[in-house]
């Protein structure tokens, strides 16, 4: 859809009863603005600008409040990612051990940098700080799951689950 | 090593232990149906009495924070559960909420109905995704059988719990960060006063306490205040979660009581060092702690009052173990560069000089060092966390105490290992 000189293309929740619920969860609407882009990021994978002006709209305030909540929290992401993420936490217990030594695995083994995805966007490989499961070091955050005490063959099969 | 039964963390090697019918089966909810009957302001007062002090990290007096709600406003009161749990080191609060989160929410309801709170809320750190998926579980089952909602347990009373989880940022675990991330914005801490128990979420009175400080309370409820006095020292009681990781053949939490000997910590209940290596330094209570050197942790007893005698915090009480074979420097920018990263931003000495730090101890791991690079980090440390004298208690050049996190523990580094930051330094300007 081109937007020059129509109206621009809107984003929509999927779920509306579920954006009622928050909104009832709160005695003010500001405060639904982190579970909104929660949701929103579910549903779409990052948060584009049409997801920004939607909820500035839902929660009544101007899209660069929610913009500057967006960039100020690492877990927004404002550009799309692979379909799997994999972040190695790289914080003290984690990197002593051998945290550096998976994410050398994935460089490795899929050619790609923190901060990088695969051409085939399997994975995005991110370096994280403390996930705060530090007695089970090394920590890597698979999407939205933990697995914990990794050896590097552990890793590489887990890598292998995930398509 | 001693006769201390653990209270907080007795049950969860049990089959089912975060169910409701689990948590009944062992006495749970009994404090919350005794708490109902009583006068809030005298729940306030056993807690008080218990000397009980949070376990996030600054451990300040439970009961005397509460005290602080103001009795003639007729705003609504907040209470908020900091689930927020991302100090390096630390990962109790995780054990808590996947094994025992009916006694964390029976803590909360007694601490709302202290406070005179009637929505409350839990701000789970957004990683704890599992965490936060079994809580909404717990907090189902709670409704489902009156533990919450309308008129709790057939009394007048009545609270909501909303889960609210956050989006990566440690600054969030510091309380006003924490509310102004419930409020939609970005996690920047709040000049204080006015405190949270004044003006607090949406400018209403606002309590904040850890999971842990909350799960302590139906426990102080049942056995009353002089039994939670009696275990520790007096003036920071009760059992504690402390957290063993790095160089360690055993990592893990082990509840022990407060007071407890750090050798016994690591050489006992966490299994001693790998490969039978010699002990280097050791974070006493998170990474924003100073380190002790080995000597130091040798002799040294968990306890809020000694570690701050010794020049460092029991924190959150987060211990992270470095062998002989950790380099310092390397340590030292690990560190550097998880506040580099965690800094929000708001102050300039936080902002810049936490990344100063990870320049320049960058530069001296890459061989270009300069002569006065080593006085230049203890002066940057000073910059950030203001002129350290310990016995003056000297703090200030930031909004919130992270600046004082950060410059804890590089100066200490710094301090206590300058040796191996020597070492960094190219040789012939060394000579020079």
């Amino acid at each position: 859809m081109k937007s020059n000189g129509k109206p621009k293309p809107r984003f929509t929740f999927e779920d509306p009863e579920r954006v009622k619920q928050i909104f009832s969860q709160y005695p003010d609407k500001k405060s639904a603005t982190l579970p909104l882009l929660h949701l929103a990021q579910s549903q779409e994978g990052y948060i584009s600008k049409n997801v920004i002006d939607s909820i500035a709209e839902l929660v009544d305030c101007h899209p660069a409040v929610v913009m500057d909540c967006v960039s100020f929290y690492t877990m927004f992401y404002t550009k799309p990612q692979g379909r799997n993420i994999i972040q190695v936490c790289q914080t003290l217990s984690c990197s002593l051990n051998g945290a550096d030594e998976l994410v050398d695995h994935v460089t490795d083994k899929y050619k790609i940098k923190p901060g990088e995805t695969t051409a085939d966007d399997r994975f995005t490989l991110m370096k994280v700080e403390c996930l705060g499961s530090c007695g089970t070091a090394p920590v890597v955050q698979m999407n939205k799951e933990y697995h914990e005490d990794l050896s590097k063959q552990k890793f590489d099969e887990l890598l292998e689950s995930f398509e | 090593m001693n006769t201390f039964k653990p209270v907080l963390t007795e049950y969860i090697d049990q089959k089912d232990c975060h169910t409701l019918p689990f948590y009944k089966s062992i006495g749970g909810y009994t404090a919350l149906e005794k708490v109902l009957t009583m006068n809030p302001d005298d729940i306030t007062q056993e807690v008080k009495d218990s000397n009980l002090r949070g376990r996030g990290g600054a451990g300040f007096s439970t009961g005397m924070k509460w005290g602080f709600i103001p009795k003639d406003s007729n705003k609504p009161k907040y209470l908020i559960n900091n689930a927020d749990e991302s100090e390096p080191g630390t990962f109790k609060d995780r054990l808590l909420m996947n094994k025992a989160p009916h006694q964390m929410l029976e803590g909360m309801i007694i601490a709302a109905y202290a406070i005179g709170c009637h929505t409350s809320f839990i701000y789970i750190r957004g990683e704890f995704y599992q965490e936060y998926k079994l809580l909404e579980q717990t907090i189902a089952e709670a409704y489902d059988n009156n533990i919450l909602g309308q008129n709790i347990l057939g009394s007048n009373y009545s609270l909501d719990v909303v889960i609210h989880r956050g989006a990566g940022a440690y600054i969030c675990g510091e309380e006003t960060g924490l509310l102004e991330s419930l409020e939609g914005k970005r996690g920047w801490p709040r000049n204080k006063p006015p405190f949270p128990a004044i003006e607090g979420y949406l400018q209403s009175p606002t309590i904040v306490n850890n999971v842990e400080t909350l799960s302590c309370l139906p426990h102080i409820i049942n056995r009353g205040a002089s039994w939670f006095k009696s275990i520790g020292p007096e003036k920071g009681p009760g059992p504690r979660l402390f957290c063993v990781s790095g160089c360690v053949n055993n990592p893990g939490v082990f509840e022990e009581p407060m007071g407890v000997s750090l050798k016994d910590l690591i050489f006992d209940r966490a299994g001693g060092i790998p490969d039978d290596k010699q002990l280097k330094a050791v974070f006493p209570g998170g990474s924003s702690s100073a380190i002790l050197t080995a000597n130091e942790a040798m002799d040294v007893m968990l306890d809020f009052e000694e570690l701050v005698e010794k020049g460092s915090m029991l924190g959150s009480a987060g211990i992270i173990v470095m062998d002989e074979t950790v380099d310092m420097v390397q340590a030292c920018l690990n560190i550097a560069r998880f506040y580099a990263h965690e800094s929000c931003g708001q102050c300039t000495p936080c902002r810049e000089g936490t990344s100063w730090l990870v320049m320049m101890l960058t530069r001296l791991i890459n061989g270009d060092g300069k002569p006065g690079d080593i006085d230049m980090l203890l002066e940057i440390t000073d910059n950030i966390g203001g002129l350290i004298d310990f016995s003056k208690g000297s703090f200030g050049k930031t909004i919130c105490p992270f600046g004082e996190a950060v410059a804890w523990p590089v100066r200490s580094f710094v301090e206590k290992f300058k040796g191996e930051f020597m070492e960094y330094l190219p040789q012939e300007k060394v000579v020079a």
